[in-house]
């Protein structure tokens, strides 16, 4: 008999349906620190049951948001709802929502289990069922065995881990998770994200995780708002994030993408494909480029053409097919990330495009080299433009 | 590596600057001989005589009780005041508070005896036991404040944030988290405040009044009237309790230092 993979992940789209009341929803948030505004008139709404991420680089404002729900700040401006009930001066000792720190801040003094038990015991349960829960939480992050050790006895992953089942313990309406695998190996990261999710989706709580880390984000949320200097610029799906996303600053900050400066000579609207978007033409200094999009610019706009590496075709022959865009130049550089080879190639106007290519076959010398010159191509739904 | 002469000379020398002097005053009160200069024999004779001298017993009572005091109230208002300093970061002055804190520790002795003094004076106090215990809780309150504040400054607040955050009120915090964790720091300043308190010598002469004199007053005036052997014997009875002290704190420190590294290897093993 096959092992069961246990129930496949559900279709979860709440933020689709316009009559889903949002679980917590920050409204207008403004947060001054002096003269500088970390967090600058923020709206936001997350829905129960959902893993959301706050994506940026430092200083972005994402965790200044996620104490300003815990309450270890409080907004300037603007107000916090959980299911519809204002937080503004409750004090985070009797908010129901908890936090794993990025530091794990276990306590040094207490074993495991009095770390988990921690906060149990703050809630005045009797002493059966608070050992009975962190019996359970060490079994939910496999650490039957280390029951009776300090932090210190610990190792990374395992204390991650620790403070993971405390944050837990409570079950907690929200569970807030500040940069969780920053100081985890890559590997043990991987494996980690997986078993988050997975907890996530045993116990069907409310996670909102801060992190700066793309890969970690795309990984496991369901959503992701990205967030540059106080404000989200984009709050949609990973892979809307990655397909379509509304920004140079988005297309920038998620993954590897040529960015092309361009001039838009034809917004018509026809239609090549049936049911496909219109087509916009753009010439980029004499490149001519097409793109299947809905675009609201007009003629003569300078707008960004963007194209993901793995979307651009290399090849050494013109390839025959019309229909899709093409350019010519000489290859430059090559990466070779074995699932991947990147290669850099030189337009003749000195511009560079990256174009990855899956290494499908075990071949060790390559057929295209330095100095090759080759043809990229593109199909018209391979890249997007960017008016912004 | 080897040690090199210059360098075995070198430590040599600066051994017998310290200890010599101390090694004399304790030779010395075993001697038998009423002279402090020549050896008559050994004998704890003086040590009988030190016990059965009411005064000096009296006044070592007196100390003792002094140092407790002033030490405890000294860590407790020490500690506080650590804790506001390194906890409200951007009050105005803030620096000024944290430079005026270090001032007693510069300040000449006899400025901050007479200073007090004054203040004594003019309430009208009658000085006595309880002026000197003031008078040393002063200047040692400085010293625990600099010490709990220097284990603050590293001092993890996501610890008690993480506490709050698990629904533990600000108080209990700290008393569960912040308390335990900071407590070497404290014990360490309450050693040293006792410790300060014990050899005062100049505060206390300036603060002091009838019937609570201290062992350091008794034995200065007694020396001024000749050494004798008796002083030598509780010189050394201090310095055997100091020592005791230092062995006490080396072999806890050397004990934590071990159970971490202990700690460590298990944590690896574990990793691995």
């Amino acid at each position: 008999m096959a092992k069961s993979l246990g129930p496949v992940k559900r279709k979860f789209s709440p933020w689709t349906d316009p009559a889903a009341t949002p679980f917590i929803r920050f409204e207008n948030i403004t947060k001054r620190y002096g003269d500088f505004v970390a967090v600058d008139n923020l709206t936001l709404d997350i829905y129960e049951r959902e893993f959301f991420s706050l994506l940026g680089p430092s200083g972005c404002g994402k965790t200044t948001l996620m104490r300003m729900l815990a309450g270890f700040e409080e907004p300037t401006e603007g107000r916090i709802l959980l299911q519809g009930k204002d937080l503004s001066g409750t004090p985070p000792y009797k908010r129901p929502t908890n936090m794993m720190f990025q530091s794990y801040a276990l306590f040094p003094h207490m074993t495991v289990e009095k770390n988990i038990a921690f906060g149990l015991e703050q809630d005045g349960l009797p002493k059966a069922d608070i050992q009975a829960r962190v019996e359970e939480m060490l079994r939910l992050v496999k650490l039957e065995n280390f029951a009776k050790r300090k932090p210190a006895q610990l190792s990374g992953g395992q204390r991650q881990r620790v403070a993971l089942a405390r944050s837990l313990a409570k079950r907690p309406k929200v569970l807030l998770l500040d940069e969780p695998l920053g100081a985890l190996d890559r590997k043990l990261r991987e494996e980690t994200q997986f078993e988050l999710m997975d907890i996530q989706h045993t116990l069907g709580l409310t996670f909102l995780i801060v992190t700066h880390d793309q890969e970690e984000a795309m990984t496991v949320s369901d959503r992701i708002a990205v967030m540059d200097k106080g404000i989200v610029v984009q709050v949609a799906t990973p892979a809307e994030i990655y397909e379509a996303p509304n920004s140079r600053y988005v297309a920038e900050f998620i993954g590897d993408i040529n960015i092309l400066e361009c001039a838009l000579v034809e917004n018509a609207g026809e239609c090549v494909h049936p049911g496909h978007p219109p087509v916009v033409h753009l010439e980029s200094d004499g490149l001519k480029i097409a793109v299947e999009q809905e675009c609201a610019a007009v003629v003569g706009d300078r707008v960004a053409f963007a194209i993901r590496p793995e979307k651009v075709r290399i090849s050494l022959d013109q390839p025959p097919e019309t229909g899709s865009n093409l350019a010519h130049g000489e290859v430059w550089d090559i990466g070779y990330l074995g699932d991947f080879s990147v290669f850099l190639v030189r337009l003749e106007d000195g511009r560079t495009i990256r174009a990855a290519q899956a290494n499908v076959s075990r071949l060790v010398d390559r057929p295209i080299t330095f100095g090759d010159m080759v043809w990229l191509s593109w199909p018209l739904d391979g890249g997007l433009v960017l008016t912004r | 590596m080897k040690a090199s002469r210059f360098d075995s000379t070198v430590l040599t020398l600066c051994f017998a600057f310290l200890y010599i002097p101390i090694l004399i005053l304790i030779i010395y009160s075993f001697n038998a001989s009423k002279l402090v200069t020549v050896w008559g024999g050994f004998s704890l004779e003086w040590y009988r005589v030190m016990w059965s001298n009411e005064g000096l017993m009296d006044a070592a009572w007196v100390t003792a009780r002094v140092g407790v005091l002033s030490a405890t109230i000294g860590t407790v208002l020490g500690t506080l005041a650590a804790l506001a300093l390194t906890r409200y970061p951007r009050f105005p002055g803030r620096m000024a508070f944290t430079g005026m804190i270090y001032a007693p520790l510069v300040m000449p002795e006899v400025i901050t005896g007479l200073s007090l003094l004054l203040l004594f004076v003019a309430m009208n106090v009658e000085r006595g036991f309880w002026t000197v215990t003031i008078a040393h809780t002063t200047f040692t309150m400085c010293y625990v404040a600099i010490i709990v504040q220097s284990r603050l400054v590293t001092f993890d607040r996501s610890l008690e944030e993480a506490a709050l955050d698990l629904g533990c009120p600000p108080v209990k915090t700290f008393f569960k988290i912040t308390l335990p964790l900071i407590l070497p720091a404290i014990i360490s300043g309450w050693m040293l405040a006792f410790t300060l308190s014990l050899d005062d010598l100049v505060i206390a002469s300036f603060t002091t009044g009838p019937g609570a004199t201290t062992l350091p007053i008794k034995i200065y005036s007694q020396v001024r009237l000749g050494v004798t052997p008796e002083i030598n014997a509780i010189c050394t009875i201090l310095i055997g309790l100091v020592t005791i002290g230092v062995i006490f704190t080396s072999i806890s420190t050397k004990r934590a230092e071990t159970r971490r590294i202990l700690d460590e290897h298990q944590a690896v093993r574990a990793a691995g």
